[in-house]
């Protein structure tokens, strides 16, 4: 009974997208712009949980908390210097800083630790579980549980708080947001700081998960989210769920069928097809281009 | 006659230009190290102005250009190493095969715009490098050797057709219609411009001279590698585009001269490399959006002076 540890492996690094993604799709939707550094988030996420983890000797919720807690003020930080001068620039100033952002996050983690990939400490053993006859790693279990947390809590600060309120509206028309008294900045800082705070989550998972961490981690990772928030839809908060799960579940049954070297290729190519045939993916809305 | 007196004095520099390194080459006047920084030079402007042509003049932001030149060096490294055919047929042989992957890409690309179209391109790049990484026929990871072909006359006269094509292709009626697909997409089509047709021409052309640049490339390094044409390539040669100012030719000559200098001195710090890169990346586009030379030439600058000295 493999498939049932196949699909398990899927959904894991699925919600690990999804995660990465819901940040990718918070930030356009509401600047427009393609945020090269969310990987990079992501990274030190997980570097961040392996030091909680290491050196701190945190618990494990704490230090994924920890790690949440502190790429939240990354991306804050990162909103405020680098991307607020630019909110009305042309769009290739704007994604030539992000990828600048990017490089610069990546290298200095270099610069400062060294190239050399960490291994996450192995916090759940080898436990497994036995289900229908078939074995599943105990800690894709626990993925699964804070993924879908982590989710349930976002649409719920999204859909019933007043920031989230404020998101939709300076998403949906950010001037007439803007008339109605909310303030504009404030609401991108705080998406921003939601949108890595979930990237910082899904490192310090991404890290439990696949044990091997390093500073270039994020670039891949990183551009299949974007991916995954394409293929749901940019600007839709489910769309992206969606979108890593079946970018997730994809990329491990190519995989499974022993063409793990192509795995890379597959998720661009899924890219350049939604492009071509669905532009505005799953769950986006067909916006008109007007004049 | 004007015209053709500038053209002729333009035609005698440039030969008396040529002539002057060569002299130097065979006398030993430049050692190796020297040589080497000269085509890597020729090897960088001939990538930026290729580059300059889709970013800088049809406004398509396109970052898999490492893509193209991979595409160039892997075909002409076949046909020299592999099949033994003589260097120039596989100079051209890179440009065409390249060039049809950039109406390959431009073709599907066409509807993209902006963030996506950086997006496919992006994602193209990746494609040509892990294909290149699956094909034991090139050596797959380890890469392939490649005899060193490239030399100062070969650089030389690939550097200045391409200036001169794609400077003239600019100041044509083809050239009108990229610029105004760069300034507004929805009004050129309204002009009657066929956006869709120039957009190709633009990706074919540019892919062709970053195919002949991959030629160049390959048969100047001795090996080559999947992993040496990956995102962080096309990522330089995006940086010095953007430094030298999106939308000047000389702009991005310029900057690939001065960045080819400063990366060699660096070569030793490559991550203090990447931060400086970055830096100077971010800080550009913060503080001169436009770049060292904007949409400027260097000519226009001449011009200035000129005027205002007579």
């Amino acid at each position: 009974m493999d498939w049932l540890q196949q699909l398990l492996n899927g959904i894991s690094l699925g919600s690990i997208y999804a995660l990465i993604a819901l940040g990718y799709t918070m930030v356009y939707g509401i600047v427009k712009l393609i945020n090269f550094a969310h990987g990079d988030v992501f990274m030190l996420g997980a570097f961040i949980g392996f030091y909680g983890l290491t050196a701190l000797h945190l618990g494990f919720i704490p230090s994924i908390l920890l790690a949440m807690a502190i790429t939240s003020i990354i991306g804050v930080l990162i909103e405020r210097v680098a991307y607020r001068r630019l909110r009305n620039s042309p769009r290739i100033a704007a994604l030539t800083t992000a990828i600048g952002v990017s490089l610069f996050i990546e290298y200095t983690t270099i610069y400062i630790r060294g190239p050399q990939p960490e291994a996450y400490p192995d916090l759940f053993g080898n436990d497994k579980l036995h289900i229908l006859g078939a074995t599943i790693r105990a800690d894709a279990l626990i993925i699964l549980l804070i993924s879908i947390v982590l989710m349930l809590l976002l649409q719920w600060i999204v859909h019933y708080t007043k920031i989230g309120k404020a998101m939709r509206a300076v998403s949906y028309d950010a001037e007439a947001a803007r008339l109605m008294g909310i303030s504009v900045d404030r609401t991108i800082s705080w998406t921003f700081a939601l949108g890595s705070a979930l990237a910082g989550a899904a490192g310090v998972i991404f890290g439990l998960y696949y044990t091997k961490i390093e500073p270039l981690m994020g670039l891949i990772p990183g551009l299949k989210a974007f991916i995954a928030a394409v293929l749901g839809g940019i600007g839709s908060i489910p769309g992206a769920m969606i979108g890593g799960l079946v970018l997730g579940l994809v990329e491990t049954w190519v995989s499974a069928l022993g063409f793990s070297l192509v795995r890379d290729a597959v998720a661009f190519v899924i890219l350049i097809l939604i492009l071509l045939f669905m532009p505005q993916g799953l769950f986006g809305k067909n916006v008109r281009e007007k004049v | 006659m004007v015209n053709r007196r500038k053209a002729l004095i333009t035609g005698l520099l440039l030969l008396i230009g040529y002539a002057v390194v060569q002299l130097m080459l065979s006398m030993g006047l430049i050692d190796p190290f020297y040589e080497n920084m000269l085509m890597n030079i020729g090897i960088n402007i001939m990538l930026a102005v290729s580059l300059h042509l889709i970013i800088g003049v049809t406004g398509q932001f396109s970052i898999g250009h490492a893509g193209f030149l991979a595409v160039g060096a892997y075909v002409s490294a076949v046909l020299t190493t592999k099949l033994d055919q003589p260097f120039l047929p596989a100079i051209l042989a890179a440009g065409v095969a390249a060039a049809l992957f950039g109406i390959l890409v431009g073709v599907p690309t066409l509807r993209l715009r902006g963030d996506y179209l950086a997006i496919a391109t992006l994602g193209f790049g990746e494609i040509v490098r892990i294909t290149l990484y699956n094909i034991d026929y090139v050596g797959g990871a380890a890469g392939m050797q490649v005899r060193h072909l490239t030399n100062w006359t070969y650089l030389y006269i690939a550097v200045i057709v391409m200036i001169i094509v794609i400077a003239n292709l600019t100041n044509s009626a083809h050239g009108r219609a990229l610029l105004a697909i760069r300034e507004d997409e929805v009004a050129a089509e309204a002009m009657g411009v066929n956006t869709t047709y120039y957009k190709v021409l633009a990706f074919a052309v540019g892919a062709f001279f970053a195919g002949i640049a991959g030629a160049m490339y390959a048969h100047q390094f001795y090996v080559i590698q999947p992993v040496a044409f990956g995102f962080l390539k096309s990522f330089e040669i995006l940086v010095i585009v953007v430094l030298g100012g999106i939308g000047s030719l000389s702009g991005a000559i310029l900057a690939a001269t001065l960045l080819s200098l400063v990366n060699i001195y660096l070569q030793a710090f490559p991550e203090t490399r990447m931060i400086l890169y970055s830096l100077v990346l971010i800080l550009v586009m913060l503080y001169r959006p436009q770049g060292l030379m904007g949409n400027r030439e260097i000519t226009d600058l001449l011009k200035r002076r000129l005027g205002k000295e007579a």
